[in-house]
C-alpha cells in the first residue's frame, strides 16, 4: 500500500533535469539507512541465534529441559497471564474515566498514567520495594498476615503491571475521543441501559485499540527486567523469570543456556511483531479515515499527548 | 421553548458524565488503580529520599560516582537523541520515499527493539561487538557501548514520530518549491525539515526520557565500571544492594526530575514551533 502509493507518486513526478542526482541521491540515502539497520538490528539479532547454535541444537534442546528454565519459563508466563488482564480491564475503565468524564484531579490521573515512560524501570522497582518490603509500615503489615509481596511473585505482578500501565489507557483514549459520543447518546436516548450501551456500542468501537494495548502489554510483561529483577530477589527456581534468567546464566558463564533463554524470547518478540503486523493490516482495511498506514507504535501516544496537553 | 432549553443541559450533562451517571464507580476505580500502582510507590520513593534528612539527600546526590553516573547518563542520551534525529529520519525518509524490494519487511523490523526484551538486546550486541565479535569490533565495557544499546532500543521512538508526519506531508509544496526553482537541498531546508520539527522533536522527548532510565540493555554490555561506564539506573541498582535505599532513592528522585524538565522542554519547544508554523 505504502509502497504502491509512493511509486505512483515517484512517476507522476516530472522528470527534471537533475534526474539522474537525485537518483544517486536516494540510492546513496537507501545504502546508508540499510547499512546502519543491518549494524545496529539485523546482524546482531541474528548473531545470538548463530552464538546459541554453534554447538548444534543438542545443547540448545538440553538447556531448555534443565529445570531452572522451565521453572523461569512457567513464571514469566504466569506473571504474564496474570498481568494483561488486569492491564487490560482497568486500562479501559481508567480510559473511559478519563476521555468520557469530568470529575476533579482528572488532569492528575491523566498525568499519571504517563508517568511509567518517564521513569527507570530500576526506580519503578525500588519504589515498589519502598512500598511493600518489611521495613515499611504496609509491608511490616502485609508480612504480619502472612503475605509477601517483595521477594515474591506478587511484588514481581506489580512491578510488571506498573510498568505496563500506560499501554492500553494510550492506545484507546485517543479511539474514545475520536468516535466521539453520538452513538453513546444515540443508544442511551433509544433505552439502553450503561451496561448494554457499553458491550454493544462503545466496546466495538474501541476493541482494536484494546488489540493493540494488550499485543504492547504483553510483549512487556514478557520482557521485562530491571524492575522485576528488583523487586524478585532473584531466588532460584523460585522468582527467576526469563529474562533475569538470561542475566543470571551470563554471569554464570554458562553462554549457551543464556542464549537459549534469549531465542526462547527472541521467537515471543517475533510472535509479537507478526501480531503488530496483522493489527497493521486489519487496520487497513478497516480503512479508517485518520489511520496513516505503517505509522503505528507511537502514533497514538504522541498524538494523545498533544491532544490531552503533553501528557507528562 | 423554556422546556426545551432546560432539558438540553440536563441531557447533555447526562450523557456527558458517560453514559448515564454522575455516579464516580469509573473514576473512582481509575483513581484507586493508579493510586495503588503508581502514586502511593513513588510518594514513598519522594519521602524515603529525604529519610535521613535534607543534608543526606543533597550528600547522595552529589556523591561523586552519583554526580559521574548522571553526566554520563545525560551525555550519553543527547547524543543519542542528536544521532537519532539524523537517523531515525533518514531511515522514516527511506521507508516513505523510497521504494525497494524488502522494505515492508524493514519497516515491520522497526518495531523490533520494541518487541525484544532489553536484556536479550543486551547480549545480543555483545555477541557481535564484545570480546568474540566476528569482526573483531570490540566495545565492551567503554562508554561507546552504552551509545549503541540506547541507540538499539530508541531506533523506533524517532521513526515512529516522523514516518506519519512524512507521509502526510503534502508533495505538492514541494513541487511547487521545485518548480519555482528552489533546488532540492532548499526544499528540504525550507519546505520539509520546518514540517518535521515537530515530530522530531516528539520522537525525541520520549527517546531522551528512554535512555535516561535505560537498564536492561545497558548493563551487559557497558561492564559498569564505576565513574567510567557506569550509568544513573546501575548506580541506584548498587546502592539498593549496598542496602543504601535513602540514597538511592534521592538519586532516583533527581533523576525522574531530570526526566520531567526535558520532557517539557521539548513540549514547550514542539508547542512553540507548531504555532509558528501555523501562524507563518
Amino acid at each position: 500500500m505504502t509502497a504502491a502509493s509512493s511509486a505512483t507518486a515517484t512517476g507522476a513526478r516530472p522528470v527534471g533535469g537533475n534526474a539522474r542526482r537525485s537518483r544517486a541521491v536516494r540510492l546513496t540515502v537507501r545504502g546508508i539507512v540499510l547499512l546502519y539497520l543491518a549494524l545496529l538490528l539485523l546482524l546482531p539479532v541474528a548473531m545470538v541465534f548463530i552464538r546459541a547454535f554453534e554447538g548444534g541444537i543438542g545443547p540448545v534442546v538440553q538447556a531448555i529441559g534443565r529445570p531452572a528454565f522451565q521453572a523461569a519459563f512457567w513464571l514469566t508466563v504466569q506473571i504474564t497471564v496474570i498481568t494483561v488482564p488486569i492491564c487490560t480491564v482497568m486500562g479501559v475503565v481508567t480510559a473511559l474515566a478519563i476521555a468520557r468524564r469530568r470529575f476533579p484531579g482528572r488532569a492528575v490521573l491523566n498525568a499519571l498514567v504517563d508517568l511509567p515512560f518517564a521513569l527507570s524501570p530500576i526506580v519503578i522497582g525500588l519504589s515498589l520495594f519502598l512500598v511493600y518490603g518489611t521495613n515499611s509500615p504496609i509491608g511490616g503489615f502485609l508480612a504480619d498476615h502472612g503475605i509477601t509481596v517483595i521477594f515474591a511473585v506478587p511484588g514481581m505482578i506489580l512491578a510488571t503491571i506498573f510498568v505496563c500501565l500506560p499501554f492500553v489507557i494510550r492506545e484507546v483514549v485517543p479511539v474514545l475521543r475520536e468516535i466521539g459520543t453520538d452513538q453513546e447518546e444515540a443508544a442511551y436516548t433509544l433505552g439502553a441501559g450503561p451496561v448494554r450501551t457499553f458491550w454493544r456500542v462503545t466496546l466495538p468501537a474501541i476493541r482494536w485499540g484494546i488489540v493493540y494495548g494488550v499485543i504492547l502489554t504483553t510483549a512487556r510483561s514478557l520482557g521485562e527486567f530491571g524492575a522485576v529483577a528488583i523487586v524478585s530477589g532473584k531466588i532460584s527456581g523460585k522468582t527467576i523469570t526469563l529474562t533475569t534468567h538470561v542475566q543470571e546464566r551470563y554471569e554464570a558463564f554458562d553462554i549457551v543456556g543464556a542464549y537459549t533463554a534469549s531465542i526462547v524470547l527472541a521467537g515471543m518478540a517475533l510472535l509479537v511483531l507478526v501480531g503488530m503486523q496483522l493489527y497493521q493490516s486489519g487496520r487497513l482495511h478497516r480503512g479508517s479515515s485518520d489511520d496513516a498506514p505503517s505509522s503505528l507504535m507511537l502514533e497514538p501516544v504522541s498524538t494523545a499527548g498533544s491532544r490531552t496537553g503533553g501528557g507528562i | 421553548m423554556t422546556d426545551a432549553v432546560s432539558s438540553r443541559p440536563q441531557s447533555r450533562s447526562g450523557v456527558g458524565g458517560f453514559y448515564d451517571g454522575r455516579g464516580l464507580l469509573g473514576p473512582g476505580l481509575a483513581a484507586l488503580y493508579l493510586g495503588l500502582i503508581v502514586l502511593i510507590p513513588i510518594s514513598a520513593l519522594i519521602w524515603q529520599s529525604f529519610g535521613e534528612g535534607l543534608d543526606a539527600f543533597l550528600a547522595a546526590v552529589t556523591s561523586p560516582q552519583a554526580l559521574a553516573a548522571l553526566r554520563l547518563t545525560f551525555w550519553a542520551s543527547l547524543i543519542v537523541v542528536l544521532i537519532n534525529a539524523v537517523m531515525g529520519t533518514l531511515v522514516a525518509w527511506v521507508l516513505v520515499r523510497d521504494d525497494f524490494r524488502g522494505k515492508a519487511i524493514i519497516n515491520s523490523l522497526i518495531d523490533l527493539p520494541f518487541a525484544l526484551p532489553t536484556i536479550v538486546t543486551g547480549l545480543t550486541l555483545l555477541a557481535l561487538y564484545g570480546p568474540r565479535s566476528p569482526f573483531g569490533i570490540n566495545i565492551a565495557y567503554q562508554p561507546v557501548s552504552i551509545l549503541i544499546a540506547l541507540l538499539f532500543v530508541t531506533l523506533p521512538f524517532m521513526v515512529r514520530s516522523v514516518q506519519p508526519v512524512l507521509l502526510e506531508l503534502d508533495r505538492d509544496m514541494e513541487e511547487a518549491a521545485a518548480s519555482l526553482g528552489a533546488s532540492p537541498v532548499t526544499v528540504i531546508r525550507r519546505v520539509i525539515l520546518p514540517n518535521l520539527v515537530p515530530a522530531i522533536l516528539t520522537g525525541g522527548a520520549l527517546c531522551f526520557a528512554r535512555c535516561m532510565g535505560e537498564f536492561g540493555s545497558v548493563v551487559l554490555i557497558s561492564g559498569n565500571i564505576p565513574s567510567s561506564t557506569e550509568v544513573a539506573s546501575v548506580y541506584i541498582k548498587g546502592l539498593i544492594e549496598g542496602d543504601r535505599p535513602s540514597a538511592a532513592a534521592a538519586v532516583s528522585v533527581l533523576l525522574l526530575i531530570f526526566s520531567l524538565v526535558l520532557l517539557t522542554t521539548f513540549d514547550l519547544l514542539r508547542r512553540r514551533i507548531s504555532r509558528h508554523s501555523e501562524v507563518g
